[in-house]
């Protein structure tokens, strides 16, 4: 057979495949989107008028903030659990990874809203909460009414909870990283507490941050459900107010508009977050906003 | 005087004996390659030396203190974490997979350790690796991330990452083995240097060529054991051992 570069061969055009199925898609969504603006935005009852007179209301702001407060702590004890959990799991001792395990299957084997409801019930448990010595003296205590606030149930509640989930995602970071990297700080002399602050955990937050985010989101919605326990945070707030005033379906929509701001403002600093911990993985390095930032505060911190 | 001595040096994993009993001696300023065919426990043993493997049975001293262990009243009694820690930082180690830290810049691998393990000032710290880097040809790289640099470029970081340690000794496991071939001599040259320089090294590698021309002593290991051991004119030239004989017939 000749080679066919030897002919001639004429330009042709290049037609497109059709995407007939494409096009209806898009059509049938557009015209089911069309209708729910005009629906949402027609229909008086939705009440927007009074949705946005309660943006800014007093008692919603005081929601607000309990809930931005909420997730932030139970986060923060969520995160603090999940890699002193995880840590656990890895341990050579079986009872240190056994009681690891043991934490992880209680808290994800049994409803959030089951252990809310638990923790603010305690003293019924265990009336008198005291520090001491196990069968020596006690330093310390006092009435479990009284040290189990509904505050401290909600943060025990989530944060126990939330550091579960966090284990689990923790460790799947740890193990994404290289052993050689351990061994490599290991040589230089790092003592097994630096190699995992400086070696091991900054290169396991590109895999811990992105689900992490997640996890932030899904909290700022789940502390939602402490409203059982009478914490004034906004679901709570929003609650009180159209119990007084039946304006049930507006008030939902106060609050459901201040979560997507929320959130949406979590996704982008979960995005700023992510970039700064990719740094060395793109073959021209581009400096993070976080990096700059804190290369930024070093520098002035020079004389 | 004595950097290395190891006596009578056993590791098994789980029940599989890997090192069987490896006696030898490596004086300072000396340079000594480790060959010998693949799974005959040449990392292994590298890896006792630094103690991130215990050792079973027997002994290795560097610069005579015990690695891993304290000696007390004619037992001998396990380091924590730290000593360990302290002792591994005089011993530089050089893998065949480079490990440089891929989260920080050339220059913050060449600082970590020093500034972290050595508490020294970071001013120092970088000085001296500005001096590395030039020393190993990489000078325009300081702000680079390791994931930037070819092969043999990340494997001269990683020399000069263990160098700024100031180590007594230094390690090295197959450096060039990972390497396109193209790379490999670069590599070499700054291992050369090092060694003119009269640092102690312990290199296992394949590069017959750079043993013969390198080496004080050459040492051959099969199935955990040193066969033979002597100036490379007589392992390489001469080989004694039948072992030795087939290795070198294989890879010359
Ligand atoms: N961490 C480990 N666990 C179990 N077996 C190992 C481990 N490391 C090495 N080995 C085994 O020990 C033997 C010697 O390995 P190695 O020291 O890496 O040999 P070499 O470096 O000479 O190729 C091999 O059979 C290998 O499978
Ligand atoms: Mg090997």
């Amino acid at each position: 057979m000749k080679p066919t570069d030897t002919q001639a061969s004429p330009v042709l055009k290049v037609v497109p495949v059709r995407r007939y199925g494409q096009w209806l898609t898009t059509a049938v969504l557009l015209g089911l989107g069309a209708l729910a603006v005009r629906s949402i935005l027609t229909n008086p009852r939705f009440q927007w008028d009074v949705a946005f007179g309660y943006f800014l209301n007093a008692e919603v702001l005081d929601g607000l903030l309990t809930t931005i407060w909420l997730t932030l702590v139970a986060m923060a004890v969520g995160i603090v659990m999940g890699v002193l959990m995880a840590i656990g799991r890895r341990s050579d001792n079986p009872v240190v990874s056994g009681a690891a395990a043991l934490y992880i299957g209680f808290f994800r084997g049994t409803p959030l809203l089951v252990q809310l409801i638990f923790w603010f019930n305690l003293a019924a448990l265990y009336p008198v909460l005291s520090i001491g010595i196990p069968f020596g003296p006690t330093f310390a205590s006092g009435s479990a009414n009284v040290l189990i606030t509904p505050m401290v149930a909600a943060i025990l509640g989530l944060g126990l909870n939330e550091g579960a989930y966090m284990s689990e995602i923790v460790r799947a970071g740890l193990q994404s990283v290289d052993p050689g990297q351990t061994q490599a700080a290991q040589a230089l002399g790092m003592r097994k507490g630096q190699v995992f602050r400086r070696i091991v955990l900054p290169q396991a937050m590109r895999v811990i941050i992105p689900p992490t985010g997640n996890e932030t989101i899904a909290m700022l919605k789940t502390t939602s459900l402490v409203s059982v326990i009478a914490i004034p945070e906004i679901l709570f707030q929003v609650q009180a107010i159209y119990s007084r005033t039946y304006e049930v379906i507006p008030l939902l929509i106060t609050v459901s508009l201040w979560y997507l701001i929320l959130t949406t403002v979590l996704t982008i600093g979960q995005m700023y977050l992510e970039r700064h911990f990719r740094r060395g993985d793109l073959r021209t390095p581009q400096r993070s906003f976080l990096a700059v930032f804190l290369a930024r505060r070093t520098e002035q911190e020079q004389p | 005087m004595t950097m290395v001595e190891a006596v009578g040096v056993h590791k098994s994993y789980g029940g599989n004996l890997v090192v069987k009993g490896i006696d030898l001696t490596v004086r300072k300023g000396e340079v000594m390659c480790l060959l010998g065919p693949s799974g005959s426990g040449k990392s292994t043993f590298l890896r006792c030396i630094n103690h991130l493997e215990k050792i079973d049975a027997g002994t290795i001293r560097v610069a005579g203190e015990l690695v891993g262990y304290r000696e007390h009243r004619g037992r001998l009694h396990e380091l924590k974490d730290a000593e360990i820690a302290e002792r591994r930082a005089g011993i530089g180690m050089v893998f065949q997979q480079f490990n440089l830290f891929p989260h920080m810049t050339v220059l913050q691998n060449l600082t970590e350790a020093p500034v972290l393990v050595r508490r020294e000032k970071p001013a120092a710290a970088r000085e001296r690796a500005h001096e590395l880097l030039a020393r190993v040809g990489l000078s325009d790289k300081a702000g680079a991330y390791p994931r930037s640099l070819s092969g043999g470029q990340q494997q001269r970081v990683a020399i000069a990452r263990a160098l700024n340690m100031r180590p007594g000794l230094m390690l090295f496991d197959e450096p060039t083995s990972a390497l396109d071939p193209e790379l490999v001599g670069e590599v070499l040259d700054v291992m050369r240097d090092l060694a003119a320089d009269g640092m102690t090294m312990i290199v296992v590698t394949h590069e017959i060529a750079f043993a013969r021309e390198v080496a004080d002593t050459v040492t051959f290991m099969d199935d955990g054991v040193v066969v033979e051991s002597g100036p490379p004119a007589e392992v390489l030239g001469n080989p004694q051992h039948p072992r030795t004989q087939a290795f070198l017939a294989k890879v010359l």
